[in-house]
């Protein structure tokens, strides 16, 4: 998987328009002078010994230097990722208990006015543009009622706070982003844990429960919820790459020190090799991310646990 | 049940005419052009509602160039649904081919295209369009081929669930007792049978597409400036949200109640389609 993204953007990167040589020279550079900065990025040799070559280097940690800031990228990469995996965990987690939540509440009153009105907020926020919601909350919070920062993960003077005050910085820096990528995520989660929850309640063991005289609450609590999760803890998984995307676009706009930011300022500086490296380390996460849902759906659901039989 | 007695599919499918009727119309129901500038000092940020010194009405107000917000919004929306709608044309006709091709047929080629679908649905989608922008010169049809290629697979899943389903039916057997060949069934038995999922899929594709859409104009890599589009006025009422809030407020309420629409839509058809998840 992670095997292929690389390779796709690799060939992608080989694909488009424009010489990698002639970019680094400028456009006054002779033809002499680009044959040798070929030979020297090694763009002169076939396509597979390209790909294998710089395969190698990446495998072993070798990532270049970004053609924007000369920097290591590499270095770059390790500074950015904590922050993302940090900002999207984080935001995954409180997504998913508070939309939970809400769908649990709206599939044990369904079809009342409360699943109404949750109902149109949740599809509201669910149809809301991450980076939209993000002004308007800058909106409101930072520039209205001047309660939060609206950008950036610690304020310019937090190495000179004490570190009860730096701490209560960063959480103050970091509740917008987190706030508006959780209430994205929510949107979804409700729906979805809704409609799973409305499902299981209609089949026959949650009858015979209610039949055995077990109080409602706990059906709710205990066989129906329960069932309900499984679906919902794959969709988690699946929600990765779009919680992923969302956070692109909520590191640009809230200056977050993050990889989507340094992939968006590589992506408009035309920065190739930091985003060769982003995109894999994304793709990374993702991957991590599937894996973990697989292994929190076998412990939530016992069948998954034995061998596929089918 | 008929989808035309779902409020939910009456109040999307009216939205959405109503917003393509607006911008089909766009030049008929706006008095001025999306990109008419006068004295740009005397006309800008106007207030909506306000009338400038011709005594021109601008119900939305106006940007920082003195431009008309709600003329800009109305031929934005010619953009912004048009690629919407040619992005999820070309993801749902590729999402309907993989996914019945997936499911008519067995082995190798099965095997390649579900890889290929979990592995194309795997990538963070951001990610990869950016990616592309970067390496291609920013357009509105770079945006349609990016959003269009990397929107099939949950079709494609939908259609090739549905068509394993269809193979299985006696009348698929009795086709190909009579000798007929596999893309034949495909063609004439397969592919009617998986359109209504894939209608679904692509109605909530539409407003996923007009998303990403207007959110790469957003970030500069989707359609360029001076052109309207929902997404380049966001970005351009980002810098003045303080001032002149309705330039950034008007094309976002547009672009969730697009996308609010198109869900509702999709899940209506969705009930509709199959009575037994009805709620």
């Amino acid at each position: 998987m992670l095997l292929g993204v690389v390779t796709l953007t690799f060939l992608l990167l080989r694909m488009a328009p424009g010489n990698p040589a002639l970019l680094l020279l400028g456009p006054n550079a002779g033809p002499e002078l680009v044959a040798v900065q070929e030979r020297e990025l090694g763009l002169d040799r076939p396509l597979p010994v390209q790909y294998g070559a710089w395969l190698t280097a990446f495998a072993t940690g070798d990532w270049g230097r970004s053609i924007a800031t000369g920097r290591p990228v590499r270095q770059m990469i390790g500074e950015a990722w904590p922050a993302t995996l940090w900002l999207v965990g984080t935001s995954l987690l409180l997504s998913f208990l508070l939309g939970t939540t809400i769908g649990a509440m709206q599939s044990s009153r369904s079809g009342s006015p409360v699943d109404t009105v949750l109902s149109v907020g949740t599809v509201t926020l669910f149809a809301m543009p991450s980076y939209w919601l993000a002004l308007l909350l800058v909106l409101v919070f930072s520039y209205g009622l001047q309660w939060l920062p609206a950008f950036g993960a610690a304020g310019l003077d937090a190495d000179f706070l004490s570190p009860g005050a730096r701490l209560l910085d960063a959480m103050r820096h970091a509740t917008l982003p987190l706030a508006t990528l959780t209430l994205i995520g929510v949107g979804g989660i409700a729906r979805y844990v809704r409609a799973a929850m409305l499902d299981v309640r209609g089949l026959p063991f949650v009858n015979v429960a209610r039949a055995k005289g077990i109080a409602e609450a706990r059906v709710t609590r205990r066989h129906v919820l329960r069932n309900a999760l499984v679906p919902v803890v794959i969709l988690l998984g699946l929600s990765l790459p779009a919680l992923f995307s969302g956070a692109v676009f909520i590191e640009a706009i809230f200056a977050w020190p993050g990889v989507g930011r340094v992939l968006v300022e590589a992506v408009q500086a035309r920065d190739y090799p930091v985003v060769m490296a982003a995109v894999a380390v994304s793709a990374a996460l993702v991957v991590a991310g599937n894996m973990l849902a697989d292994i929190l759906a076998a412990l939530v659901d016992p069948v998954r646990r034995e061998p596929e039989s089918a | 049940m008929i989808a035309g007695r779902d409020a939910r599919v009456w109040f999307g499918a009216l939205t959405l005419g109503l917003l393509v009727a607006l911008a089909l119309a766009a030049p008929l129901v706006t008095t001025i052009g999306p990109s008419e500038q006068e004295q740009v000092v005397a006309t800008r940020f106007l207030r909506p509602f306000a009338t400038d010194m011709n005594g021109v009405l601008h119900p939305l107000g106006t940007d920082r160039l003195g431009r008309d917000v709600w003329s800009r919004l109305l031929h934005g929306a010619r953009l912004s649904l048009g690629v919407g709608a040619l992005a999820v044309f070309l993801s749902t006709v590729l999402g309907v081919v993989i996914g019945a091709v997936a499911g008519a047929s067995r082995g190798l080629l099965r095997g390649t295209l579900l890889g290929l679908t979990d592995f194309a649905l795997a990538l963070p989608r951001v990610v990869l369009l950016l990616l592309l922008a970067a390496l291609w010169r920013p357009s509105a049809a770079l945006v349609v081929v990016v959003l269009g290629l990397t929107g099939w697979m949950s079709v494609a899943r939908l259609v090739y669930g549905e068509a394993r389903g269809v193979m299985a039916k006696p009348f698929v057997e009795s086709a190909r007792a009579l000798g007929g060949r596999r893309l034949r069934i495909v063609g004439r038995h397969v592919l009617p049978n998986v359109l209504t999922p894939a209608l679904v899929a692509a109605a909530l594709g539409f407003g996923n597409a007009i998303m990403l859409e207007a959110g790469l104009s957003f970030l500069g890599v989707g359609v360029q400036p001076p052109a309207a589009s929902w997404g380049t006025m966001i970005a351009s009422g980002r810098d003045t949200l303080v001032n002149a809030p309705w330039v950034s407020l008007a094309p976002g309420i547009a672009l969730v109640l697009v996308v609010v629409a198109s869900t509702l839509l999709s899940d209506g058809l969705q009930d509709a389609y199959d009575p037994a998840r009805r709620r």
